[in-house]
């Protein structure tokens, strides 16, 4: 599988590890800006300690990205009120929120099953948040109304909440917690119950609601594919502290530890499909196997990456980009190669196979993905 | 990586999710046989009522005025026993379900007993409490002039003493079952504590507060002890059904057979019709 | 004493006991008492000196006082009885023994009840009258509602409980009030004449029709006052022994106790007065 044109240069790799000490997040939101979340989330419980800062401007999307009992959850909820800060702060738009009740913070939550209430039909649900904010009834269920045909859910209005399909139910809740303009969304794992088919699609919409979204939205899951794919910046926990953040390509290819490594080893592109090519929006081609029209997410693990010192002539691989490499990192037997150039990547090999290519930062080397193991999703 | 899936196929409703089976074909006979033993010996005595029966006095029984009077007003009383043990036994029951509070535990302990305490001693407590010599029944009397024993109110307080516990109980366990999230829910989406519990938790727990007051009121429809001892015994006025059976049992065993039959049909009727028009409704 | 021992002679007597009435039982087979060995010279009544065994009396509630004296001392008199008192409503009480509760003796509260017994024919002989008892104005210690006839029961604003007309204090309560040309309406029928007492020692009723052995039996509780028309509603307590008995010569044996001077005394200081 691997390529023969290796050289060794195990050390220079090492060398050139990147200190990403240094991540900040991308957009400011601090406390001097006022708009958007600035938060510290500090719970104890327990022998469990939370200690995250989380910062966001309005209209980011942001994936609290972690194994389970990271703590993700946790934030969420002290984020929402369910949960009492032990310390630190939260304002939203420049107002303090840690001593305010969840009923009284501009917060709305879409839950990991979603917490429809059974009794009510799918317009109730959604007209619940107005009316307990003032709205008389026939006012309430008319925005309601208004939200459900966003959703284009219109003509399941009235069908209570186990009538409808996953996605219908994921469509409901999100919409029950937008009628009541949160200036923060959170969601809680908002794929995590829908079966894998179902799941694609609804990521797409859910995609779209949050890119119309104004205010600040904060997703959990613990799923780095919907985290890259839904959010703008991804916040990877572990054991109740922040361990990275960026945006999802940069985490992708300068991971700090050797558990993010593992856990976002990705590369993900977006563009417009046209059966099986894929056009990327600045320049390259990518072609995949799915037969696919329209705005498409394309993506491979770094370790379908095949490295080669000169462009491949006879490789079976379709795609083919020529790159430089911009870094090297070692992560347990495994290197993780930075390549910028035609299509910014990131490849993993063997440290043998990286000594074999002499790869080191600076020149020029050719990667090729096979079409079989990429995979394309619309967005 | 997950394979790409059709957008409509996705989409499937999950309205069902696996169907409950009902158990089917030949019972275990170590659970058949006590299970038949246990039906005789719940239906027997009712059956023995009914073959004893004075059919033939029936009629006149029927359409005595005092039967009719004691029947009223033993509907009446059960039925107001069962509303207020909805109203204070229901935020009863979430208290001690939903807040933690120190001596919780002593305090389902107290709230369960009068179910273990014979009814009579119920009755005489009631007296002690709230008499017209009783603790708080004194002040009653001086201050506002109201006397509860030998009145009707006394009725419904003495059967709501009696009969409350099933319903907390009841209603605590369906709470204790619900999922609090619905609540916290309900909390982001602007709702207080209160209005979280009266529109979203009270509906969800519905089936089991409407189990628990016909509990209730079955056993207040039932009530002997409590009501003769606390709100003693004049027809029309605390002379329920119970009493009139036990009084009419003194000198005419037969007569009290008759009323007792009364009694269980009527509450048969009101508690079939009740479970078919809500209890199967959830 | 060591409480060891005490217990070990307890159990000891509840054996003894025990190894008596099954003696006993078989003595009513063979016809004729069997001397338990202990004789008793001082027992007072008639063809006692051959009694042991268990006695079970059924007996009316107003009885309990008189009768719990007299059983004490019957045990007393015929080493190896014990005597079981069944005390309760006449009516429940007859009700039990044409049933076919085990019992011995039945004394009851009125001869009406005392009749469905021997029109079952339950009973053994004719029933005698031993007692005899009278209604009484039970009110409040010191009398604050200064009552002094059946008339001023009918005071407006007094509340006054009776006995339901099904048991016999009702019926003599209604009696009485015939007599008197007299309309009551009370505070409630009480089930029986305890509850009736009962009401008024809890101050939750200011007076209870009911009998003088009821006002004795509840001590400075309850203050008595009499009235002329009680005369006409004078309850008779009739006694049997049953045909079910499983020890005829002790039932007969307490039955002369009970009438005997010794017994008209006991029942005379619970307030009864005699036949």
């Amino acid at each position: 599988m691997t390529d023969d044109r290796r050289t060794t240069d195990d050390r220079r790799a090492t060398d050139d590890r990147r200190t990403t000490g240094t991540d900040t997040p991308r957009r400011p939101g601090g406390p001097g800006s006022g708009a958007g979340l600035d938060a510290r989330l500090v719970v104890e419980r327990g022998s469990f300690r939370l200690d995250v800062a989380l910062t966001a401007a309005p209209g980011d999307v942001v994936a609290l990205l972690g194994p389970n009992g990271a703590g993700k959850t946790t934030a969420l909820r002290a984020l929402a009120g369910l949960v009492p800060l032990s310390g630190g702060h939260l304002r939203l738009d420049g107002a303090e929120l840690d001593r305010t009740p969840p009923e009284s913070r501009p917060v709305g939550v879409v839950f990991q099953d979603y917490l429809l209430f059974p009794h009510l039909s799918a317009l109730d649900n959604v007209a619940f948040g107005p009316r307990c904010r003032g709205v008389r009834k026939a006012e309430a269920r008319a925005q309601a109304a208004v939200w459900l045909d966003r959703m284009g859910l219109a003509e399941h209005a009235a069908a209570k909440p186990r009538r409808l399909s996953g996605g219908q139910a994921q469509r409901v809740a999100l919409a029950r917690a937008l009628a009541t303009h949160p200036r923060l969304l959170l969601l809680d794992e908002p794929l995590a119950a829908l079966d894998a088919r179902t799941r694609l699609d609804v990521r797409a919409q859910l995609r779209r609601h949050l890119a119309d979204f104004e205010a600040v939205a904060l997703l959990v899951t613990h799923d780095p594919l919907d985290a890259m794919v839904l959010a703008d910046r991804l916040v990877v926990m572990e054991n109740g502290r922040v361990v990275q953040e960026g945006t999802p390509s940069h985490i992708a290819r300068h991971p700090r530890t050797d558990y993010i490594a593992q856990l976002v080893g990705l590369n993900l592109y977006r563009g417009r499909a046209e059966g099986h090519t894929v056009r990327l929006e600045d320049g390259p081609e990518i072609t995949t196997t799915e037969d696919l029209t329209g705005p498409v997410f394309v993506a491979f693990p770094p370790g379908a990456v095949t490295l080669h010192r000169q462009r491949p002539g006879g490789s079976s691989a379709r795609n083919v980009w020529r790159c430089e490499v911009a870094g090297l990192e070692t992560h347990g037997d495994q290197i993780r190669a930075d390549l910028t150039g035609e299509l910014p990547l990131a490849a993993d090999l063997t440290t043998v196979a990286a000594a074999e290519l002499d790869l080191r930062p600076g020149p020029t080397v050719w990667a090729t993905v096979k079409a079989a193991q990429t995979h394309a999703s619309r967005a | 990586m997950t394979p790409l899936g059709r957008a409509g196929a996705a989409d499937r409703p999950r309205t069902g999710g696996p169907r409950r089976r009902r158990v089917r074909g030949t019972a275990p006979l170590p659970l058949l046989l006590p299970a038949l033993i246990g039906l005789v010996f719940l239906v027997l005595p009712l059956l023995a009522l009914l073959l004893r029966a004075p059919w033939r006095s029936m009629p006149d029984l029927l359409t005595s005025s005092e039967v009719w009077q004691a029947l009223r007003l033993s509907l009446v009383c059960a039925t107001a026993a069962t509303a207020v043990s909805l109203v204070i036994g229901v935020p009863l029951a979430w208290l001690l379900a939903r807040v933690e509070f120190p001596g919780r535990g002593l305090v389902r302990a107290l709230v369960t007993l009068p179910l273990v305490l014979p009814p009579v001693v119920g009755g005489v407590a009631l007296l002690m409490a709230l008499g017209r010599n009783g603790v708080v029944g004194r002040w009653l009397d001086s201050w506002f002039g109201i006397t509860l024993p030998f009145t009707t109110t006394g009725v419904v307080l003495a059967e709501a003493f009696v009969a409350m516990p099933f319903l907390v109980i009841s209603v605590e366990g369906t709470l204790r079952a619900a999922d609090p999230r619905y609540e916290e829910a309900a909390t982001t989406l602007g709702a207080s504590r209160f209005t979280a519990f009266r529109r979203v938790t009270l509906p969800l727990v519905a089936p089991g507060i409407a189990a628990g007051a016909v509990l209730a009121w079955a056993r207040a429809l039932g009530e002997f002890g409590a009501t003769i001892t606390f709100a003693g015994n004049f027809p029309g006025r605390t002379q329920t059904m119970p009493l009139a059976v036990y009084l009419a049992l003194q000198n005419d065993p037969q007569a009290a057979v008759a009323l007792s039959l009364v009694l269980l049909a009527v509450s048969i009727a009101v508690l079939a019709g009740l479970r078919d028009r809500w209890m199967t409704a959830s | 004493m060591t409480r060891s021992a005490r217990r070990t002679r307890r159990i000891l007597r509840a054996t003894g006991a025990g190894a008596a009435a099954l003696l006993a039982l078989s003595a009513c087979s063979s016809s004729g008492a069997h001397s338990s060995g202990t004789s008793d010279a001082s027992a007072s009544g008639a063809a006692s000196d051959k009694v042991s065994g268990e006695v079970t009396v059924f007996a009316a509630a107003s009885l309990k006082e008189g009768f719990t004296t007299l059983g004490k001392e019957f045990e007393k008199e015929h080493p190896g009885t014990k005597v079981t008192f069944s005390f309760g409503g006449s009516d429940s009480l007859a009700a039990g023994i044409t049933g076919g509760a085990p019992a011995d003796v039945f004394a009851s509260a009125s001869a009406k009840t005392m009749k469905t017994v021997t029109d079952q024919g339950d009973a053994v002989g004719a029933p005698v009258t031993f007692v005899r008892n009278r209604l009484e104005i039970a009110t409040l210690p010191g009398n604050p509602d200064r009552l002094s006839s059946l008339k001023d029961l009918t005071r407006s604003g007094l509340k006054v409980v009776l006995c339901a007309k099904t048991v016999p204090c009702g019926a003599a309560a209604q009696k009485a009030l015939d007599a008197g040309g007299l309309k009551l309406t009370p505070a409630s029928y009480e089930e029986d004449v305890k509850s009736a007492l009962n009401k008024v020692v809890l101050k939750e009723a200011d007076a209870a029709l009911v009998y003088r052995t009821d006002v004795k039996a509840a001590g400075g509780k309850v203050e008595g006052v009499e009235f002329p028309e009680s005369a006409e509603a004078v309850n008779d307590y009739p006694i049997a022994r049953l045909k079910n008995a499983k020890n005829p010569a002790a039932a007969t044996a307490f039955i002369a106790l009970v009438r005997s001077a010794e017994g008209r005394k006991a029942l005379g200081e619970a307030g009864f007065l005699s036949p």
